[in-house]
């Protein structure tokens, strides 16, 4: 086992450091220089290079990727061009409202998935089952900036019980705050459920065609017991599995829905770093996601493989 | 300053250093809900604050570092004031200083301070704060976007506390008027390292809180030193969508939104009497900047034929819905000195096909229009490339962003068209420099030009400034479209807001609500 | 003769009404998309503008034509890109199991899932200038090691039948082992996923083109109607509508084939009868 986590974690490691390069790489590409958007269009050219030399731009393209991975490891993750503050900061407080955000639409998603995939196993073929399969269908396939443009339109302007968007601070009150991720969380949420929903089913199913539950039918339990006491548990860890990784593309994946919503969270603050050429936030954040992900499919791996001897042989 | 507004967001957190991130959510979570269990009651006595609408936040909260005209809009005779500020019809009124004498040669302006002004640190301010604040905004490594303003000045020297001798270069007719703007505000040396997130200023209000990506918070200053502002505290709420403009302002989350994002609205907003909209001027001459040393365009005629291809009506109520002013020259029409030109290109796509042909291009050309992310710009930009469709001119659209916008037109004058609005006031002054991104290279413009800055006796000067207008539109330099508006949607029981925008700012200090 | 499935013939025949819209609409469209009406615009549905104008006055039933060839390109030549390079790579490792190539090739894989993909695809079409043809290398890059992977994982099952391994031994070079015998019997694999992929692809050129960065003006394209109509929603709801109710039917459509597609071609799915 410990070879197992031994070698697991190197590779993990050269993920990371590859992934380091290659974002490093691709965000020194970004034409457009830091220094003239910040001070615009009148700057003299004296004043740019001063700016330049401030932000420290003018060395060299190793030294530089050096500083920030080693600045990195020990949580600077440098000045932001634009703020001029600690990008560390900016991350840790946007970061308060991504996270809460994913967590919601994950909640929100899960609570319909699990029990409409349920019913839609137990009563396959039957036409509630044929409801469902359509109706996420048609969930996976609404893109989910649209359905929050409609949602705007008819609980924000027409009826007026929601704010279109805005974030009022976890200072101004929790159910305030709750209220006003509502309509975001929602509107990711929809095309995660449908999904979810659907892998729920079909695991079931999988589950539910197994010998150990036809054992148990044959022993006399009816079908929802057998789903209940037997299938459910074991169904649930694929899916699980994807709930993990789904949190990851909440997090990069609301960047859109948080436009929309003018919610200050991670999504917003890589997308105005990329217009601002505010390259030190962009390669930091992307650089957090992605660590984010390589840890969880870690984690996840080495969960496995102390629970099933058989995944250890890679 | 052209209109360089970066969308943006601030940045300081506000976890006090040392706190651990979980004690603080759930020390947060404790006193909101608290808070929340106990504040059921909302009175609504006599309003004394008041939530204003912003479209961009600004990076910082510093006007001399930095070009985002959004911290002026916050800032600006809020916070920070200058040796002359603008007043809300355009004209310059004293501001720190109470009075000044010119010299006659002009190389002079002494000012005499107001005394006992103090910055909201309590320090005092006094002449050395003025000599700090003008030799740092022109020194070799600032960092100050306007530095072009304090160029002309040798030297700043303190006569005595109350006392500042500044003496130029050269003879300069808009010294004072340079000073007036918020680039040139007076700052501490004890405070400026922290300006960013913490301003500290001489104005009546003082800066009280900044929650990213929501609000700025700022609140009356009970030390100040000139008159008392009626207003109590303000907050400025950030929104950049305007679908979620009209939605806060509909649903009464803002009391005013100057510079009103979304004109489709604007006539649901009128015909209900809760709101009143104001229709103002701003210095923004919008114009389909052309490059003059391109192939094409640097032929009079093909820019002649440019012109004649362009219904400004149709830009101004496509892309602006109805909101804005023709102009044919590069000058604000509500100046008085400012003369209708429209008519040397008039829209007549006859005659800009036969223009064409005449210049050796019968079946038009490719050219590019390079736009910035403003919607004057984008949809303007899709409604001229169709009207030069029509008459043969194959304009390449690409939607930038600022940093591109900058690099590629701004710096590297690597475009055909552009379209952008240039809201400093009073700039014709622009069109004598042969490097600017258009590259218009007229010697007998840049004479009289040198000739104006010189000039001080007032007809002289509209008489210049008129003649200047004719020259670069009978030169066709660029395609002049029209006056930026200022649309504000405000509560009708508000009064004191600026109309117009004679320069970037939200000046509260006249603002009042009426019961 | 096999029964079609529902779900093939129902997503197939919305699937095909777009297709037919954006193939003819290369010769006809009720308006030109190109020029400008402002005095004619924000129409509703009418004998004339069937689905109404926009704010421009186009008439938004051609641009949904025209944009319906603008996504299924983008989408069809992400795919394209993701089949051409990713499965070759697949197979390659495959065919090297057990080497470090085929590791090597499966961290890779792992790696590019690992990145969140549509940040980088705004990131690539904002340093290299927003464009349809951006846009599809954005789209394209992603789709490269889902076909890997499943190429890869097809690839592995055929290695092990009987008659492979006795070509193999028989001196046959991996190569054409992979051409002749495994990729005919991954094609069926392939078509499924490439149907999923490509209604992924439409979905992420709406995204693209909602903030900006897909295809430019003036040629249409659904993202950016909706992005264009969203400040207006409140006085021109159908500028949001139709355009959504597009790129809804079209994913949907495709999703549908693809699982009536799954049902006939991969015998393993329908053992376990879904």
């Amino acid at each position: 086992m410990l070879q197992f986590a031994l070698t697991r974690f190197i590779s993990l490691s050269l993920s990371l450091i590859a992934a380091s390069v290659v974002i490093f790489a691709v965000i020194e590409i970004i034409p457009g220089d830091p220094a003239s958007f910040m001070l615009g269009i009148n700057a003299q050219p004296d004043t740019i290079a001063a700016l330049r030399e401030q932000l420290g731009l003018n060395g060299s393209l190793l030294s530089r990727y050096v500083n920030w991975v080693s600045g990195m490891l020990v949580g600077d993750f440098g000045i932001s061009y634009t703020y001029k503050v600690p990008v560390s900061e900016l991350i840790l407080a946007r970061v308060w409202i991504s996270l809460p955000l994913a967590v919601y639409a994950l909640a929100i998603s899960t609570l319909i998935a699990f029990p409409v995939g349920l019913i839609a196993a137990a009563k396959r073929g039957k036409t509630i089952d044929i409801t469902i399969m359509g109706t996420t269908q048609l969930g996976i396939a609404i893109p989910n900036f649209w359905f929050a443009m409609i949602l705007v339109l008819i609980f924000a302007i027409n009826l007026r019980w929601f704010s279109a968007g805005g974030f009022p601070g976890w200072e101004e009150g929790f159910l305030l705050s709750i209220k006003s991720l509502t309509l975001p969380a929602i509107a990711l949420a929809l095309p995660q459920a449908s999904i979810l929903a659907r892998i729920m089913r079909s695991s079931i199913l999988d589950t539910l065609d197994q010998d150990y539950v036809r054992t148990a039918r044959a022993k006399g339990l009816s079908q929802r017991q057998a789903i209940w006491r037997h299938a459910l548990k074991n169904a649930l860890i694929p899916v699980l599995t994807i709930i993990g990784m789904q949190f990851s593309f909440l997090m990069a994946g609301a960047i859109i829905i948080e436009n929309v919503f003018f919610l200050p969270g991670l999504g917003r603050l890589i997308f105005q770093g990329i217009t601002q050429r505010d390259l030190i936030v962009v390669e930091s954040v992307v650089m957090l996601l992605v660590f984010a992900v390589i840890i969880v499919t870690f984690i996840v791996d080495l969960t496995y493989a102390a629970v099933d001897p058989r995944l250890r042989q890679r | 300053m052209l209109m360089l507004k970066p969308i943006s967001e601030p940045s300081t957190s506000h976890l006090p250093k040392g706190e651990t991130i979980m004690n603080f959510f759930v020390k947060k979570v404790a006193t909101a809900t608290a808070i929340l269990l106990s504040s059921t009651i909302i009175s609504h006595a006599a309003q004394t604050d008041i939530t204003i609408g912003m479209q961009l936040e600004p990076p910082n909260l510093d006007p001399t570092g930095g070009a985002a005209g959004a911290i002026d809009q916050v800032v600006y005779a809020n916070i920070f004031e200058g040796l002359t500020r603008y007043q809300a019809d355009g004209s310059i009124a004293p501001a720190l200083a109470k009075s000044w004498d010119i010299s006659d040669d002009g190389l002079s302006y002494t000012f005499h301070l107001h005394e006992g002004v103090k910055f909201h640190d309590g320090s005092s301010m006094d002449a050395e704060d003025v000599k700090f604040s003008l030799d740092r905004a022109r020194a070799e490594d600032s960092t100050n976007a306007q530095k072009a303003l304090f160029a002309g000045i040798t030297s700043v020297d303190v006569i005595d506390a109350t006392t500042v001798k500044i003496t130029l270069s050269s003879p300069n007719g808009g010294f004072i008027t340079n000073m007036a703007w918020g680039d040139a505000v007076i700052v501490a040396p004890e405070s400026i390292g922290n300006a960013a997130t913490n301003p500290i200023g001489t104005g009546p209000f003082v800066f009280s809180n900044w929650v990213q990506g929501d609000r700025i918070e700022i609140s009356r200053n009970d030390n100040y030193w000139g008159n008392p502002v009626s207003l109590d505290s303000a907050t400025f709420k950030f929104i950049s969508d305007p679908t979620a403009a009209f939605a806060a302002m509909m649903a009464g989350d803002l009391d005013a939104f100057p510079g009103y994002p979304a004109p489709e609205t604007l006539p649901q907003f009128a015909a209900d009497p809760r709101f009143t909209v104001i229709g103002g001027n701003t210095e923004g001459e919008t114009i389909l900047s052309t490059n003059n040393k391109d192939e094409h365009f640097s032929k009079l005629k093909v820019r002649k034929a440019l012109a004649h291809a362009i219904n400004r009506q149709e830009i101004i109520d496509g892309a602006m819905f109805g909101y804005g002013k023709p102009i044919g020259t590069h000058f604000a029409p509500h100046h008085p000195d400012y003369i209708d030109l429209t008519g040397n290109s008039n829209y007549d796509p006859e005659l800009s096909k036969k223009l064409l042909s005449e210049a050796g291009y019968p079946n038009g050309f490719e050219t590019t229009l390079k736009l910035p992310p403003p919607s004057y710009a984008r949809r303007g930009g899709e409604i001229i490339a169709a009207q030069l469709r029509a008459v043969g001119i194959k304009a390449e659209i690409s939607n930038l962003e600022w940093a591109d916008w900058l690099k590629q037109v701004f710096k590297g004058k690597d475009y055909g068209l552009t379209i952008v609005s240039h809201t400093e006031p009073m700039d014709i002054g622009i069109y004598a420099r042969p490097t600017y991104y258009f590259q218009y290279d007229n010697p007998d413009f840049q004479q009289l030009m040198t000739d104006l800055t010189a000039e001080s006796d007032p007809s002289s000067r509209s008489a210049m400034l008129k003649k200047a207008q004719r020259i670069i539109s009978e030169d066709y330099v660029n395609g002049y479209l029209f006056q930026l508006a200022r649309t504000s949607v405000i509560n009708s029981k508000i009064k004191g807001m600026w109309e117009n925008s004679p320069t970037q700012a939200t000046d509260l200090t006249g603002v009042s609500w009426t019961d | 003769m096999t029964n079609f499935p529902r779900t093939l013939i129902f997503g197939g025949i919305l699937f095909s009404i777009f297709l037919l819209c954006a193939l003819v609409s290369f010769v006809w469209t009720p308006a030109d998309v190109e020029i400008l009406h402002i005095t004619a615009r924000f129409k509703l549905p009418s004998a004339i503008h069937w689905f109404g104008t926009d704010h421009f006055g186009r008439d938004i039933f051609s641009m949904i034509m025209v944009g319906a060839r603008t996504s299924i390109a983008v989408a069809v030549v992400a795919v394209g890109i993701g089949i051409a390079l990713g499965v070759p790579l697949g197979l390659w490792a495959a065919a090297n199991h057990g080497h470090w190539l085929d590791d090597l090739i499966m961290r890779g894989n792992d790696l590019v899932f690992a990145f969140p993909s549509l940040i980088i695809a705004i990131l690539i079409t904002a340093v290299f200038g927003p464009s349809a043809f951006n846009a599809i290398i954005a789209i394209g890059i992603f789709n490269i090691p889902v076909f890997a992977r499943i190429s890869r994982g097809g690839a592995l099952s055929i290695w092990t039948l009987d008659y492979i391994l006795s070509a193999r031994v028989a001196g046959k070079r991996a190569f054409r082992i992979s051409a002749e015998h495994i990729l005919p019997n991954i094609a069926n694999l392939l078509i499924v996923q490439g149907t999923i992929q490509f209604s992924l692809g439409i979905l992420a050129e709406a995204a693209l083109s909602y903030v900006g960065l897909g295809v430019q003006p003036p040629t249409p394209s659904w993202g950016r109607m909706l992005a264009d109509s969203q400040t207006m929603i409140s006085i021109a709801p159908h500028l949001a509508l139709f355009p959504g109710f597009a790129i809804i039917l079209t994913v949907l459509g495709l999703n549908l084939m693809g699982d009536g597609l799954r049902d006939i071609l991969d015998p393993r799915i329908r053992r376990t009868q879904r």
